[in-house]
This record gives structure tokens, C-alpha cells and sequence, in this order.
């Protein structure tokens, strides 16, 4: 099937935690990229695989799978890879990785794609686990029975790396193979899975009568209706549903009966491929999981390691963040003093390398975020935090392994939906990106503190209310977060999880590099895909903040300045404010005016009617409206409208002070106690986040989820203010 | 019995699997087949989740879920899985 002159293709397979991802980071090394197929919504990654010989093949790493039958959605995407249907091109040859400690379960999925016809390997890992518990691996026994030749490797040595090209190429060179069935099948299922084999198409059996049978098997062993029609034509499919319920009425079942035809083999055969031992790492696993998933100290083991897991993202960014913050602004100040006052000078600082640090901003927490998936899943911890949480999370329609990124989601929503990728599902990973950014976020921390500020008189100290107000915002925010993946896991993303069966692995060191190898390439893909997302709506409202100029404005500002300085010169008299601070309040005043006649100050306007019965005015309006580019901007934007200046700090007393002093035209206070809670209540609701929206794209791969993640948090936030402002004022608050 | 009553560190012959659809379909392919040697590793009450070992491999599984594998224990006293 190699063209001459290309690369061939290789592709690999292997059940979840068969140790495929560390082999596919050994052959590839910092090579791989993220490969996407039109129609396809598994994002694969690829690599360049430096054979023996020097030449090149190309490496695509499957999802992990436990068979090739389509059960969901993810699982059809491996057959379509190995078989060949468009839009993914055919391989040249499949690597099956296949963990030696575990061997007959791992090989189901060998045998099946033995069946197909292709070229293939099988890569055996773990062999050091069995190697220690004295027993040894049989690769001549399993290559004499299974007509593929078996390699044992270890990915982090790079060890057995060199025979496994050499073995390859020698498969490559002997080109094309015939299927061959390996499974000890009765008669009544022979004849069936013939009659379904008899429709299926040359272009699919590529004139082999075992590949046929074998597409036929598969056909038989697959449910999702939607999958099937995509992968074989529609009458095979009919085809197998009428054998199997013809099978049922004759009180045979089809699923047994493949299934048990496949392990009769392997029973039959896999006593002569390994000594029947039960490997070390076996039995230091179940001493630590007696441990682990002990229902006392198991419990408060994970409660640490999961504060540890939040701490860090939540504080220990901190620094790193504040770092990135003042070298993006020295960056800025730099820019500034180089270029002339101008358009160019403003909008470099203020659009793109604010924007810039929009994006960089983010990589400390999805850094961490990277490092403690890699540490959890490479330890073989994170199969026990799902066995822990699952029924937890279940309840509410998520799977166990939305826990992690949900915990995340309080320190930050932009790394916690990047790492819904751990789940396998496409349906489990949009469900906890859709209700992810709800959590309480770090980023509303600042906005509820100057409105719980507000509510309280100036002189008052911290007082127990605030501290109560701002818990009730987090219950508030778990709560809704819960009801919502409830109603949307039975409406939008129809489907219950699929229940929990997962094998798990034993611990293990983790590979740190692999772990740094993840944590480089989901940083990479980040900053190229979200970011760019991220920098063109800061550009986008740095303009509408920012336009039309008006010169009027400015010539009316300049003759002020003109106007104290003079003064300056006059008199000087003791107790008034300096020339500097004259100076810098005519610019705060000047930023003021400046926004307030900006396209977003118009905007808040525009808006107003509909804001209006929220209890919010249109400067509030602009505050929202600024609030995109990241929630806490809303205190410095605010502190703008009111012509403050730059103030960056929700504790700000000035701010403090015009926020409680604040009146409308009528005399009547803004910031009153039912504006104020029904505020909180908006920013708790809204996805007033462009980053979130563009991870969202970036993750489930169309800008559709993120429109529907903004439309119902949008609907959600106005519907629920609307009622806390109105149910206010009807209960006599002010 | 229903798998999910299975004591612990017992071991059964799995009877029958019922129910039906992708879980069911699974765990035949993990190898949960009538006849088959099954092992109660653990059970995870907080999470709802039971571990087995069968054929040389542990899996876990939803407890509620496993109520469609049918078992026959087949010793009184708690097995030793394996001697060195």
C-alpha cells in the first residue's frame, strides 16, 4: 500500500493504560503534532518515527480502546483508522501495544485487528513487571500462535525500541497480508457472521474473504446505530440485525457467542505465552489500594492530594502570574516611551500586548494543570480517583473523572476545561465544559468583594456578614453548577454515562518526561489556538473602549491642563492639591469622559433598557461590557467610568467610597443592596469570559459549544438577576 | 447471586450475563463470559464501585451495574488465589 516516496503510515493501538502513550513519546520524541480529520471529533497526535534504516514513518497514536466494536462514538474512530474509511487514510502497518502483565485481555483487541488483514506488530510492555516477579514472556510462542512477531519494549529506557523498527520494517517489506482468524468459533456463528460478510463491499474487503468476515464480526458487535452507517454501508448493517434477532429467537446470543469464540482461543493459547505468576507490581498495588481505597484513610488521602491539586493552581500560580503581569507591563512601558503618542503607540501597548498577556497569563495554572493530570494518571491514581468519586459524580450525570477539572474550575475555568480531555467521551467532556464555568472562579473574587464592600457602610469593619455573603456565592455556584449538568446531561447532551467498567492499572512511577513532554505540547496548542482567539478580542474591545476619538474632548481636556498649570504658577497656596495631582485627576477625568463617549459607552447605553430591570445603570452596562476580556476587569474599568484613573485593586478606598456615594439622575443611590446582591448574582452566572469561550472552541473543536455555553449562561444570569432585583424591591429591600 | 454480593476475596463462576447494550457488550469483551473465574478484589462503598480480578486482570465496575453478572460461588472459605 506504501506509495513510492512517502512516508509509511503507521498506526497504534492498544487498550487504555497499555503503556502506549510513553511508547508513542519514546519513537516520536518532541516530534509529535495534533492531527485533526474533517468529520472526525478525535483529535489524534502524529508523529516521526526514525526507523532503523534511516527512513521515516509516519506514527498515529489511536485513543486507547479496549475492542474495535463501536460502542460510542470515540471507540468507531479506532476501526475507521485501522480499516481505512475515509476521510483517514488506510495504514501501512498497526502496532499493538499490549501490556505483558495482562496479556490475554490485551490481546482481544489484537485478534480482532489480526482478523482485518493488516500488517501488524504487536509491542509487548510491562515485561519488566513480569521479569521481576520471575517469570518470563514467551515472544516466539505468541509470534508461532498469533502469525504477528511480539517485541517486548520499555518506553522510558528506550530499550527494545531499535528491535521493533527492525521488526517493523520487516513487516513493511513483506507488504500486504491475508486476515486470519484466530477464535474458536461454532458452526451457528460462522454461518451467521457469513451471511453478513456476503454484503460487505469490495472497497471495504479488499477481495479477502477473512476480512470480510471480520468487518461482519464487527458489524455484530457494534450498537451505535449512527457509527455503524458511517463506517459500513447501510445494508451490512441490516444485514446484522436481522442475524441477530434471528439468533435471539432461536435462544442463541451473539454477544457471548463472539466474545466467548475470541477468549476460548486465548484461553487456549496464552498459558504457553506467559508463566501463570502474578507479577510484584500486582501485589504492592493491592497493599497501597488497601490503603488508598480504604473508606477512611483512603478518603482523606485523596482530600489532601486533591487540596494539594487546588492549592497550587489557586496560589502557588501566583507568583508566576505576577511575573508574567510585570513583564508584559514593563513590556508595555517600554513600547510606550519608544513610540510616539499615537494610534500605533496605543494600540500596540494597549491591544496587543495586553492581549498577549491576556494569553501568557494563563499558561502557570494550565502548566500545573498539565503536571498534575500527567503525575495522576501516570501513577495510576487517577483510575482510584474515579473509582472514589463515581457515584458522587454520576448522580449528577458527570463521569468520576470530571472531579478533577470541576475542583480546578474554582481556581480557574481556562485549565480546568483543557483538562477535560483525560475523559474519554465526547459527551462527558462537552457536559463538564458546559458546567465548568460556573464555579467560582479567582477571577470573581475581586468583583464580589468591592460589591460585598458596597453593601456594608464605609466604616465597618470585616464583619462576619461579608465573610457569610461571599461562602453563600460559592454554594450558590455549586449548587447551580450541579442542577445545570442534571438538566443538561438529560436534555441537550442526551445519554447516560456509561456505566463505570475500567481496568486498573497497577501504580507506577510516573515518566517525567512524558509528563513535561504533555505539559510543553498542551501549553503549545494553547497559546496557538486559544490564544490567538484570546489576542484578537482584546484587540476587538481595546477598539470599542477605546473609539471614536473625539478631539473636541481632548482639546477641551488640553485647555484644563493649560489652565492649571498657569494657576500653578500664580498662586500657591498651602493645603490645595499639587499641579501633579491637579494633572493626574484632569486624566483620570479625561479616561473617563473618554469611555463614557467610546463605542462601548455607547454600547451601555444601547443596552441599558435591557439591563435597567436588573438594577444595573449604563456605566454598569460598560463595566460588563469591559468585563469580557476577564471578570476582575470589571473593578478597573468601573474605577475608569468614574474617571478614578487606574486603580487595580477591588480594596481600593476611592473606588469604595464613589461606588457607596454613587446616584443616579433621580438622587437615588446605584449600588444599593438588591443592585449589589443582584450584580453578584449576574457575574456568578454569566460567562463574562472571552478565554473560557475560546477553550471551549478550542476543546470541543467548533465555535457551536461555546455559542451555547455563552447563549444559556448569558439567558441564565439575566433571568436569575432579573428575579433577585425584582424579588427585592417586592420584599422591601433597598 | 448477584456479582455485587460477592464477599470479599471470594471467588465464583460467573452464570450468566444479563441485561443489555454497550455495558453489557464491554464486559464481555473484558472478558466476563459464562464460566469464567471471577475474584472479589475489594468493594469501594463510598464511590459504589466493586474491583474484580478474572483472568489474570483487575477491573472495576459500577457495584449497581454489576447486579446483571449472575455468579455461583464456589468456596466457603476465602481462596488462595495463587501459590508462588
Amino acid at each position: 500500500m506504501t506509495t513510492a516516496g512517502a512516508s509509511p503510515r503507521i498506526v497504534l493501538a492498544g487498550n487504555p493504560n497499555a503503556g502506549k502513550t510513553t511508547l508513542f513519546n519514546a519513537l516520536t520524541g518532541l516530534r509529535a503534532k495534533v492531527a485533526n480529520y474533517p468529520g472526525v471529533t478525535v483529535e489524534f497526535e502524529s508523529g516521526a518515527w526514525l526507523l532503523p534504516d534511516g527512513s521515516r514513518a509516519e506514527l498515529v497514536d489511536l485513543p486507547g480502546c479496549y475492542s474495535l466494536s463501536a460502542l460510542s462514538a470515540e471507540e468507531n474512530v479506532a476501526i475507521r483508522a485501522i480499516v481505512g474509511v475515509p476521510p483517514m487514510p488506510a495504514p501501512d502497518a498497526v502496532v499493538i501495544v499490549a501490556d505483558a502483565t495482562e496479556l490475554p485481555r490485551h490481546l482481544y483487541l489484537a485478534l480482532q485487528i489480526k482478523e482485518l488483514g493488516v500488517p501488524s506488530v504487536l509491542a509487548l510492555t510491562m515485561v519488566d513487571a513480569i521479569a521481576r516477579a520471575g517469570a518470563s514472556i514467551d515472544a516466539g510462542a505468541i509470534e508461532a500462535a498469533t502469525g504477528m512477531p511480539a517485541v517486548p519494549v520499555h518506553g522510558p529506557s528506550g530499550r527494545g525500541l531499535r528491535e521493533l523498527g527492525d521488526t517493523l520494517q520487516r513487516v513493511l517489506a513483506a507488504g500486504e497480508v491475508a486476515g486470519v482468524e484466530l477464535a474458536d468459533e461454532p458452526a451457528a456463528l460462522r454461518a451467521d457472521v457469513a451471511s453478513v460478510a456476503a454484503h460487505v463491499p469490495g472497497e471495504l474487503h479488499h477481495d479477502d474473504a477473512v476480512r470480510a468476515r471480520a468487518i461482519a464480526r464487527w458489524t455484530l458487535s457494534s450498537i451505535e446505530e449512527a457509527e455503524l452507517h458511517s463506517t459500513v454501508p447501510r445494508d451490512v448493517a441490516v444485514a446484522a440485525r436481522a442475524r441477530r434477532d434471528a439468533a435471539r429467537a432461536a435462544g442463541r446470543d451473539l454477544d457471548v457467542e463472539l466474545a466467548g469464540a475470541r477468549y476460548a482461543w486465548i484461553d487456549r493459547h496464552s498459558p504457553a505465552f506467559v508463566a501463570r505468576r502474578r507479577p510484584a507490581a500486582r501485589r504492592a498495588t493491592d497493599r497501597i489500594d488497601a490503603v488508598l481505597l480504604h473508606p477512611l484513610f483512603g478518603f482523606a488521602l485523596f482530600a489532601v492530594v486533591m487540596t494539594v491539586v487546588f492549592q497550587a493552581l489557586f496560589v502557588g500560580a501566583d507568583p508566576l502570574i505576577g511575573g508574567i503581569e510585570t513583564a508584559v507591563g514593563a513590556l508595555g512601558d517600554f513600547a510606550r516611551a519608544q513610540l510616539g503618542a499615537g494610534l500605533l503607540r496605543d494600540f500596540l501597548t494597549e491591544g496587543v500586548i495586553e492581549g498577549v498577556g491576556a494569553v501568557l497569563v494563563f499558561l502557570p495554572q494550565i502548566l500545573l494543570m498539565f503536571l498534575f493530570l500527567g503525575l495522576l494518571e501516570d501513577s495510576g491514581y487517577m483510575a482510584r480517583v474515579v473509582v472514589l468519586m463515581d457515584r458522587v459524580m454520576r448522580s449528577v450525570g458527570l463521569h468520576g473523572r470530571a472531579f478533577v477539572p470541576m475542583l480546578s474550575g474554582f481556581a480557574c475555568a481556562v485549565p480546568a476545561i483543557l483538562a477535560t480531555r483525560t475523559m474519554e467521551r465526547r459527551r462527558d467532556r462537552l457536559l463538564t465544559m458546559l458546567v465548568v464555568p460556573l464555579m467560582t472562579c479567582s477571577a470573581r473574587l475581586p468583583v464580589y468583594g468591592l460589591l460585598i464592600a458596597a453593601l456594608y457602610p464605609a466604616d465597618g469593619a470585616t464583619s462576619f456578614g461579608q465573610g457569610a455573603l461571599m461562602a453563600a456565592m460559592y454554594l450558590f455556584s455549586i449548587v447551580v453548577a450541579l442542577v445545570a449538568s442534571h438538566v443538561f446531561g438529560r436534555t441537550v447532551l442526551k445519554g447516560r454515562p456509561a456505566p463505570l467498567v475500567m481496568q486498573m492499572p497497577p501504580y507506577r512511577r510516573p515518566h517525567l518526561r512524558t509528563v513535561a513532554r504533555m505539559m510543553l505540547q498542551r501549553s503549545g496548542v494553547f497559546v496557538r489556538d486559544a490564544g490567538t482567539v484570546i489576542l484578537a478580542c482584546t484587540i476587538v474591545l481595546w477598539f470599542l473602549l477605546s473609539f471614536p476619538r473625539e478631539p473636541a474632548l481632548e482639546r477641551d481636556y488640553d485647555a484644563l491642563r493649560a489652565e492649571a498649570k498657569n494657576a500653578a504658577i500664580v498662586e500657591v497656596s498651602p493645603g490645595a492639591p499639587s499641579l501633579q495631582e491637579r494633572l493626574a485627576a484632569l486624566d483620570s477625568a479625561e479616561r473617563g469622559d473618554r469611555l463614557r463617549h467610546s463605542y462601548a459607552g455607547r454600547l451601555g447605553r444601547t443596552i441599558e433598557p435591557v439591563i435597567a430591570p436588573l438594577g444595573f445603570d449604563w456605566q454598569i452596562g460598560i463595566g460588563i461590557l469591559g468585563a469580557f476580556a476577564a471578570r476582575e476587569v470589571f473593578v478597573a474599568t468601573m474605577a475608569v467610568v468614574y474617571g478614578l484613573g487606574d486603580v487595580d485593586d477591588a480594596g481600593s478606598q476611592p473606588l469604595r467610597d464613589r461606588i457607596r456615594a454613587e446616584r443616579r439622575s433621580d438622587g437615588t443611590r446605584v449600588f444599593t443592596p438588591r443592585t449589589c446582591l443582584s450584580l453578584m448574582v449576574f457575574f456568578a452566572l454569566a460567562c463574562q469570559c472571552m478565554s473560557t469561550l475560546a477553550a471551549v472552541r478550542r476543546e470541543s473543536g467548533t465555535w457551536k459549544w461555546a455559542a451555547f455555553l455563552f447563549a444559556y449562561m448569558s439567558v441564565l444570569a439575566w433571568v436569575a438577576s432579573f428575579c433577585v432585583y425584582q424579588l427585592g424591591g417586592v420584599l422591601g429591600l433597598a | 447471586m448477584d456479582l455485587d454480593q460477592l464477599p470479599r476475596n471470594r471467588s465464583a463462576r460467573l452464570r450468566a450475563i444479563g441485561g443489555e447494550g454497550g455495558f453489557r457488550r464491554r464486559l464481555l469483551e473484558l472478558g466476563f463470559l459464562p464460566g469464567t473465574t471471577v475474584r472479589m478484589v475489594r468493594r469501594v462503598e463510598i464511590g459504589g464501585v466493586i474491583e474484580v480480578e478474572l483472568r489474570g486482570c483487575h477491573v472495576s465496575l459500577s457495584a449497581h451495574e454489576a447486579r446483571i453478572v449472575q455468579v455461583d460461588p464456589v468456596q466457603a472459605e476465602p481462596v488462595q488465589v495463587e501459590k508462588p
